[in-house]
């Protein structure tokens, strides 16, 4: 069930570059299903639309969500003005997550690519969680980009690529994929969709399951902004983004 | 009659505040945020003779005080959504007005005839203004003959009263406003979003990949105002006014300026919850302006 609060900033740091950590307070923790969800948040009042943004982490106890955006135009860059202590209007917890629950597999491989990393957090806390083993792949430009390399490592290996080879391995994290062959039986991936695609190509004998970026409007599923395509035959033929999504399961929409 | 009541051609709205076409789905993702039985009435996505799929994406930009989209119709077709989606409307004390397009006078006559026997849809919006379909949409809202001549058509099958929705893609709002009343539309709707772009300076391309978008929100609320206080001198059918409207006083605008009844658009999107909003905060901004009723608001600026 979707809310809206005015949710008040507890934190907010520059953790990388253009990327942003930031901590908010509110009920809405305790309406967050899966991780994967994203909040929907109207950065200024003279906004037209709000942005979408992922849950990188959920704290039950303090009653906070921990948030990470890149600054990548005008709302991005107002947000990153915002002191602590000011409250920002959010909707949410929006969208289809990461169905944990369904996960039978005891080896789970995480791949995320720039500020697709995010929501792969607090999916790997919960992963790890139900005792299953957590791999991650992360994908970044170049070595200032690079973010949540150590928290990700204390919840399993952690393999880092750079497109210009500044930090850990030069290239793409489908590079990667191939010399972790025989030690995952699922994955789960989110980042930009030419990566998707490749990740989800070099990994065709699995499934997986994917975390799609797009700009949205309602972000409730009420304005078809945001829809894929789904593969021929498909009853529907599509799928909203905000609402069936973000999170799809490999084959469920053509990329 | 209570303060807030408007009765239209097909029409008795509880209140004058209902969510815009294309803004509000079919309702059901909003009821989950608010009774839909509050509202005036809901005017539902465009329907079409059969499914389309839309536009590529990225289908929508945000602009200064507005935002770009172009979805282009993207519907299940007139038969799945009432099968599939009107049911569930019939749930709430709420009068439906259901948005007809089409690419030929054919497919609007085929889809006007069917969705007009559903006993909760209580008028058609005839949708002859999208700008974001290559067939169809526009050309028939920019050319008076042919809007007039598929007015006429859909009048002669429908079973409820029809209202024409104007483009303010045209030079001359009054002579369409006119041309449709004389071909029988019993109301009119009035605006749909002006065509407009935006570039991405990186890719130096524009965001929207149908490359032109229909610009809506507070940015075109003074064209709509201008065409609306235009049209309302010259014709005796009402007029449900959109474009922009985010406030009490946007709607208290609208009415004054000759419009019957107000539509929400984008501001769906900001605010899943500002029609009840503005419902509820309608009372207090008649107060303010010395009225006591909605009806004696209507067309207050041309006495």
């Amino acid at each position: 069930m979707m809310i809206r609060e005015d949710m008040e900033i507890l934190s907010h740091e520059l953790v990388a570059d253009k990327t942003y950590k930031m901590t908010l307070k509110g009920d809405m923790p305790s309406h967050v299903i899966q991780p994967g969800q994203f909040v929907h948040i109207l950065i200024d009042s003279s906004d037209s639309l709000r942005r979408p943004i992922s849950i990188a982490d959920v704290d039950l106890t303090s009653g906070t969500l921990t948030i990470l955006y890149k600054v990548l135009g005008k709302g991005t860059a107002s947000m990153a003005e915002k002191p602590v202590g000011e409250h920002l209007d959010v909707l949410g917890p929006g969208g289809n997550g990461y169905p944990i629950e369904e996960v039978s597999a005891s080896r789970a491989l995480l791949v995320g690519g720039g500020i697709g990393v995010p929501p792969l957090y607090y999916l790997a806390k919960q992963l790890k969680e139900k005792g299953i083993d957590v791999t991650t792949v992360l994908g970044f430009q170049h070595a200032d980009a690079v973010f949540f390399e150590d928290e990700f490592r204390e919840l399993g290996e952690v393999i880092v690529a750079t497109n210009d080879g500044s930090y850990g391995s030069k290239g793409f994290v489908t590079d990667i994929l191939p010399s972790l062959d025989g030690r995952f039986d699922t994955y789960f991936s989110c980042g930009p969709a030419v990566m998707l695609k490749a990740v989800s190509e070099t990994l065709d004998d699995f499934d997986g399951y994917l975390s799609i970026e797009e700009r949205l409007g309602c972000g409730v599923g009420a304005c078809f902004a945001c829809v894929v395509p789904a593969p021929e035959g498909d009853a529907k033929g599509y799928r909203k983004i905000c609402r069936d999504g973000p999170v799809f399961r490999t084959g469920e929409v053509i990329l | 009659m209570t303060a807030m009541q408007v009765s239209l051609p097909g029409l008795e709205l509880k209140n004058p505040i209902m969510p815009a076409s294309g803004c509000f789905g079919f309702g059901k993702e909003f009821s989950d945020f608010y009774d839909l039985s509050l509202l005036g009435a809901i005017i539902i996505k465009a329907a079409t003779g059969n499914t389309r799929y839309g536009n590529p994406t990225p289908r929508v930009a945000e602009t200064s005080s507005g935002m770009l989209n172009a979805i282009g119709l993207q519907n299940p077709g007139v038969d799945r959504i009432i099968q599939e989606e009107l049911p569930f409307l019939s749930e709430f004390d709420t009068p439906v007005i259901a948005n007809v397009a089409g690419s030929t006078v054919k497919e609007y006559v085929e889809v006007a005839g069917k969705i007009s026997q559903i006993s909760h849809v209580r008028a058609l919006e005839l949708n002859i203004s999208c700008p974001n379909v290559k067939e169809g949409g526009v050309q028939f809202g920019t050319d008076p003959e042919l809007a007039a001549e598929v007015t006429r058509q859909v009048k002669q099958v429908s079973k409820v009263p029809v209202y024409v929705k104007l483009s303010p893609n045209v030079t001359d709002i009054v002579s369409m406003a006119k041309a449709v009343e004389e071909a029988g539309a019993d109301g009119l709707s009035m605006i749909n979003t002006l065509t407009g772009m935006r570039l991405d300076l990186d890719r130096k391309q524009p965001i929207i990949a149908n490359q032109t978008g229909g610009l809506s929100g507070p940015a075109i609320k003074p064209i709509a105002i201008r065409m609306i206080y235009q049209v309302y001198q010259e014709v005796d059918v009402p007029i449900i006014g959109m474009g922009g409207v985010e406030t009490t006083d946007d709607v208290v605008e609208y009415l004054l300026a000759g419009a019957s009844a107000v539509a929400i658009g984008s501001a769906n999107f900001k605010n899943p919850f500002i029609c009840k909003e503005l419902i509820e905060e309608l009372p207090a901004a008649m107060d303010r302006y010395g009225f006591t009723t909605i009806e004696e608001m209507i067309g207050g600026a041309h006495r």
